[in-house]
């Protein structure tokens, strides 16, 4: 016979077992992104003005807010950054316009705004080493996790270009299948991998603050929330003790 | 009577009986704060009802300020949240407290529900706080739902594509009915106007009243307790039940112990894991709607998710969509299809304990199943527990009026 205890304990395992079934999934290799690091995020800040901003908008992000979470002087914010801009307040736009965009790739570029929070930062940084040579598309090359992206290879100066090894299996019935194996490096590019990898993963890290510029001053609040709360709670039940004594 | 008497003659003169000669003040008081009393043995599932009302609270009130600076329109909805996020002050604590406020509202109705299934809360002479109660999960539902469409993200507009289009399966009146809830052929910038009018307006109206009635409604028959005794059975000399402590200080000050530990964990999540993992704001909300582009996956936030799987456990849409209202509904009857004898679940037999922990296990699963994709296993997974989850209800006549119970005490069980 189970006891109300003995339910309630069972419901907490169906919940957990539930969740930890939930939690799983396909991911990405991860980034590994220090999000508190200012100089990888200052830098990648100047990456994505430099070679994203051209094409790609972040239509939700001022560039005041940037600077004053990335601590960049007004200055340094209008000499470094602000290429496409007359003003600190303005949020990162572009001046190509969309309709041409869709005849020159065929898709308009997306915001990058959110791309971290609706995507995720492992994808993106993933998506950026992902670009291999691949002669039917159009822009001659395609993204591993991003199937017929149309995207150019836009870090392709700094990266080179990589090919994609596959291993081949012909089945029984004579179909072929290819898995990804690795990918080599086919043209060299300025930057060596590590260095490539180091930039991506700057760039990586200014999408992923820009997605939720808040959240550093949303953690460090949260310590002293709960900090108040915790102490709040003791005062609290020290005060049901006393009142509760005399009930019997 | 002689206490009554006592505060009337103690306000004599005062502030209190300027208005107490107007207005019942000291009376409603007294009737339902310092001389309502509710059983001492109240435990850990006791807490709920108060919890909600917190986070009633919480939601009216982020929601007036989220309404000061979000743009009911299709154009402008989107960009309003993120601005809201990003440029208002304080915007972002408000937002996040209020989508976190969403689903802990589930959480503790959920919560508050199984309460009332565990120590028969809703049986004599409790029928109609519990018919009321369920009419404010119904407007609950209603209410999450179209708060759901404002943000105007790729999630909020695909699940209320799936689920608007489930009123299509009505007879006759189906394809009408969805273009009136719509206002238009396709979910647009009218029907994200209409649900903002819904979500700010009558359904939380409805929601205030409804909690009024349900309150008073307890407050007329009085709390259940964990033994499932009727407490005003036995009454002192001044006519105050001997299990009985007033609802203040006593509840209050074991209440507010409760309001902190929940917001510790509600602060825990505002503060560090507002998506919850993609469970509380779903990833495919942070892109703008796009009518062209469906999401590869469209699944309801997780509180939705247990009758979402029952809506495709089965093959046709009518058959499912009528399935999904049996299972929201039949909760409702509850009063009348549990024949035990006692209420509380520690003097029922095995039978209840059983059905109960199956129900809760079913419940559970049906949440998970319903943010898988309905493929292989998943399927007969979802139509098993399905199974499971009416038997609960259709079975219940029977096993209650057959299954042993154990001797009610006369007085709760409670050890200081």
């Amino acid at each position: 016979m189970l006891s109300a205890r003995q339910i309630i304990a069972l419901v907490t395992a169906a919940f957990l077992t539930t969740s930890a079934i939930a939690a799983g999934g396909a991911d990405y290799p991860p980034s590994n992104i220090d999000r508190d690091n200012i100089q990888s995020l200052q830098r990648g800040a100047a990456n994505f003005m430099n070679y994203c901003s051209g094409c790609h908008s972040a239509e939700y992000v001022r560039y005041n807010t940037i600077g004053k979470h990335l601590e960049l002087s007004e200055q340094q914010l209008i000499d470094n950054l602000m290429f496409n801009a007359e003003k600190t307040f303005e949020t990162i736009n572009v001046n190509m316009p969309m309709d041409d965009a869709v005849t020159w790739f065929g898709a308009a570029p997306p915001d990058l705004t959110l791309t971290a929070r609706s995507k995720s930062a492992d994808y993106i940084y993933n998506f950026l080493k992902g670009f291999y040579i691949d002669e039917e598309q159009t822009h001659g090359v395609n993204n591993r996790w991003l199937a017929g992206t149309s995207m150019p290879h836009v870090l392709g100066e700094l990266q080179g270009y990589q090919r994609a090894v596959y291993d081949e299996k012909v089945g029984e019935d004579g179909s072929v299948t290819r898995t990804f194996v690795e990918f080599e490096q086919a043209i060299p590019g300025q930057l060596d991998p590590e260095a490539y990898d180091e930039f991506v993963r700057d760039t990586t890290n200014f999408l992923a603050y820009i997605a939720e510029p808040v959240r550093s001053e949303r953690r460090k609040l949260g310590v002293w929330v709960i900090m108040f709360l915790t102490l709040f709670g003791i005062l609290a039940y020290m005060l049901k003790k006393e009142i509760w004594k005399d009930v019997k | 009577m002689a206490r009554a008497e006592a505060d009337v003659a103690k306000s004599t003169g005062g502030v209190v009986k300027w208005i107490d000669d107007r207005f019942p003040l000291m009376e409603t008081l007294r009737y339902h704060v310092t001389e309502y009393y509710a059983s001492k043995n109240f435990n850990f599932w006791y807490v709920f009802g108060v919890l909600a009302f917190v986070v009633l609270i919480i939601q009216l009130l982020t929601g007036i300020f989220l309404t000061m600076n979000y743009k009911p329109s299709s154009a402008e909805a989107f960009a309003s949240v993120e601005y809201i996020m990003r440029d208002v002050e304080w915007g972002w604590l408000i937002r996040y407290m209020h989508s976190t406020g969403a689903s802990f509202f589930f959480v503790v109705v959920y919560l508050h529900m199984f309460r009332a299934m565990l120590y028969g809360s809703y049986k004599k002479p409790r029928e109609l706080i519990w018919v009321i109660g369920m009419l404010i999960f119904f407007v609950l539902m209603a209410e999450a739902f179209a708060g759901y469409l404002l943000p105007w993200g790729q999630m909020s507009y695909w699940g209320a594509q799936v689920i608007i289009s489930l009123f299509g399966a009505v007879p006759v009146v189906g394809d009408a009915l969805v273009e009136f809830i719509k206002g238009d052929y396709a979910i647009s910038d009218i029907t994200l106007n209409r649900f903002f009018a819904l979500h700010v307006i009558l359904l939380p109206l409805l929601l205030v009243g409804l909690i009024f009635v349900h309150i008073v409604a307890l407050h007329e028959v009085g709390s259940n307790n964990p033994d499932g005794i009727e407490i005003k059975e036995n009454k002192d000399a001044n006519g105050v039940p001997l299990d009985g402590v007033a609802f203040h200080p006593y509840h209050t000050s074991k209440d507010l112990v409760a309001i902190i530990i929940f917001l510790i964990i509600f602060s825990a999540v505002v503060f560090f894991a507002p998506e919850a993992g993609g469970y509380f704001l779903e990833h495919a909300n942070f892109e703008p709607a796009n009518v062209r582009v469906t999401p590869e996956h469209i699944a309801p936030v997780w509180y939705f998710t247990p009758f979402y799987a029952i809506l495709r456990a089965v093959p046709s849409k009518a058959g499912g969509a009528a399935l999904m209202a049996a299972a929201v509904l039949l909760p409702l009857f509850l009063p009348w299809l549990d024949k035990a004898r006692v209420k509380s679940i520690r003097y029922r037999g095995w039978m209840y304990k059983s059905a109960l922990t199956l129900f809760v296990i079913s419940f559970v699963m049906l949440g998970w199943l319903g943010l898988q994709p309905a493929e292989g296993i998943y399927v007969t997974l979802t139509r098993v527990f399905t199974i499971v989850y009416f038997a609960y209800f259709v079975l219940m006549p029977y096993y209650t009026s057959i299954d042993k119970t154990k001797p009610v005490p006369n007085r709760v069980v409670y050890n200081a």
